[in-house]
């Protein structure tokens, strides 16, 4: 009876050891460690086209834009399509932190010189921490610096001078698709006329599709609610796609909108789609590494 | 009688004695570099996963591919987005053996050069692999390392041809873990 038992408990000792070296998956001894899994490339760059996007510039990098807004093709074979035309915008986007970002720009249009501050105060991610959503600030300000057109008459100062605060507010919903909201309120320290408002209040609203890889369509409308700006002027809306190679971004588009700063896109777009009031352009980005980022221990 | 308490005490004790045995670690240290005639690319991750069994010779990593860091945001952020597709095949796994484990004195300080076959998966490819590598052991810690060269295109990573002189065919992988006891 006892060699019995001894057998038995034998038998069992080995099975157990067995069992033990046996283990299929080591790793799983470990367990698992949650980590926070932010939402990354929402957008391909920090612009829809013209509106801030939900990306924000990486710490230490510098993103150089070129930005062309040619003529409306609507001008015939005469103005060869719009392309004998060109507005320009040059910028420089800094990011101080992964969160905080500044930038400048000078544009042909009116001969402005454009200043930005954009925080991410809500960054989408899963795991560890769940956040559904991205929500920016953006404040920005311009100043016109082009000759006032009236020579007889003496402007103030302050009068060059418009703001724009923004709320972007979005959700990378898939890996191809992101859509965002960009509740908007520009103040123009000088309107032209009584039926315009000083503080124009607007809803842009964009999204991304992505088609392969490296292409994406984007879309982009700005709603600006009725009887704030001049009568004839249209919302902005722009199509266009994001073309990736190495470190360029290449977003080739079609816009009714010339200004490629917030007070001229959203309260002083004047091509009208319907009757071919739009605009080819194109922002290409190229960005360059300042300050290397440090390995986390 | 004895005999019964002696073995159920083996019974009890010798798998605990087992579990024991084993060495993990959480900051196993993976980089890989990319020499393309156009751009050196380097990435590191300093938090691989990484369980070593010395009786049975297994050795498992497994690495989360968006905690590679790359010099440059962008880059890191293409690695992630284009090439290994981190939202869909988050985690690159090996799970491996250390061929003639058997032949290794793991009590005792030494060095032990080995060879370690296993299958790799990158990308949701699994494949098999055979790395050289050598295994320290030194007052009762292991620590292991190696270097692996890998080609891209067998784990169905695609490069566009605009960026073939940036990104090279294959890529040089190197492995460093320090491990300590795994206490249950």
């Amino acid at each position: 009876m006892k060699k019995i038992l001894y057998l038995i408990f034998l038998g069992c000792t080995c099975l157990f050891q067995v069992n033990a070296q046996d283990d299929t998956d080591l790793l799983s001894m470990l367990g698992e460690e949650e980590t926070i899994d932010y939402t990354s490339a929402a957008f391909k760059t920090n612009r829809v086209i013209n509106l801030h996007s939900l990306e924000n510039t990486a710490r230490g990098v510098l993103d150089f834009k070129i930005s062309h807004r040619f003529g409306f093709i609507n001008g015939g074979a005469y103005e060869f399509f719009g392309l004998d035309n060109a507005t320009i915008r040059l910028g420089l986007d800094y990011g101080i932190t992964n969160n905080f970002q500044i930038g400048i720009g000078r544009s042909g249009f009116e001969k402005t010189f454009d200043g930005y501050m954009k925080y991410r105060l809500l960054r989408q991610s899963t795991g560890k921490r769940r956040m559904p959503i991205t929500l920016s600030i953006l404040a920005a300000s311009a100043i016109r610096g082009q000759k006032w057109t009236r020579d007889e008459v003496e402007y103030p100062f302050f009068a060059r001078f418009n703001y724009t605060y923004q709320l972007i507010l979005g959700r990378k919903f898939s890996d191809n698709f992101s859509l965002q909201l960009s509740p908007t309120v520009v103040h123009r320290n000088l309107v032209l006329t009584r039926t315009e408002m000083n503080d124009v209040f607007a809803l842009g609203i964009a999204m991304r599709q992505r088609i392969t890889r490296r292409l994406a369509l984007n879309v982009e409308y700005i709603y600006v609610l009725p009887d704030q700006i001049a009568p004839g002027l249209k919302h902005s809306l722009s199509i266009g796609c994001d073309i990736e190679t190495g470190g360029h971004v290449f977003q080739l588009h079609f816009t009714n909108s010339t200004a490629m700063n917030e007070k001229g896109f959203i309260a002083e777009t004047t091509g009208d789609w319907l009757k071919g009031g739009i605009r080819f352009g194109f922002n290409v980005s190229r960005v360059f590494t300042i300050v290397k980022p440090k390995l986390e221990d | 009688m004895k005999n019964l308490i002696v073995v159920l005490l083996i019974a009890f004790i010798a798998p605990t004695l087992s579990a024991q045995s084993k060495y993990f670690t959480k900051e196993g240290k993976i980089s890989f570099s990319s020499d393309a005639p156009m751009e050196k690319i380097e990435a590191h991750n300093r938090k691989a996963n990484s369980v070593l069994d010395p009786a049975s010779g297994k050795m498992e990593w497994s690495v989360l591919v968006k905690a590679f860091q790359f010099d440059k945001a962008l880059m890191q952020e293409h690695f992630n987005e284009n090439y290994m597709e981190s939202d869909k095949f988050p985690k690159a796994v090996f799970k491996g053996v250390v061929q003639q484990h058997d032949k290794i004195d793991w009590t005792k300080d030494g060095a032990h050069n080995v060879k370690v076959k296993g299958t790799l998966e990158i990308h949701g490819v699994t494949k098999d692999v055979v790395a050289d590598g050598k295994i320290t052991i030194k007052g009762g810690s292991i620590s292991a390392q190696s270097d692996l060269t890998i080609a891209v295109s067998d784990y169905e990573i695609k490069i566009p041809a605009v960026v073939k002189d940036n990104i090279a065919k294959t890529v040089k992988i190197d492995i460093k873990a320090d491990y300590a006891p795994l206490v249950k």
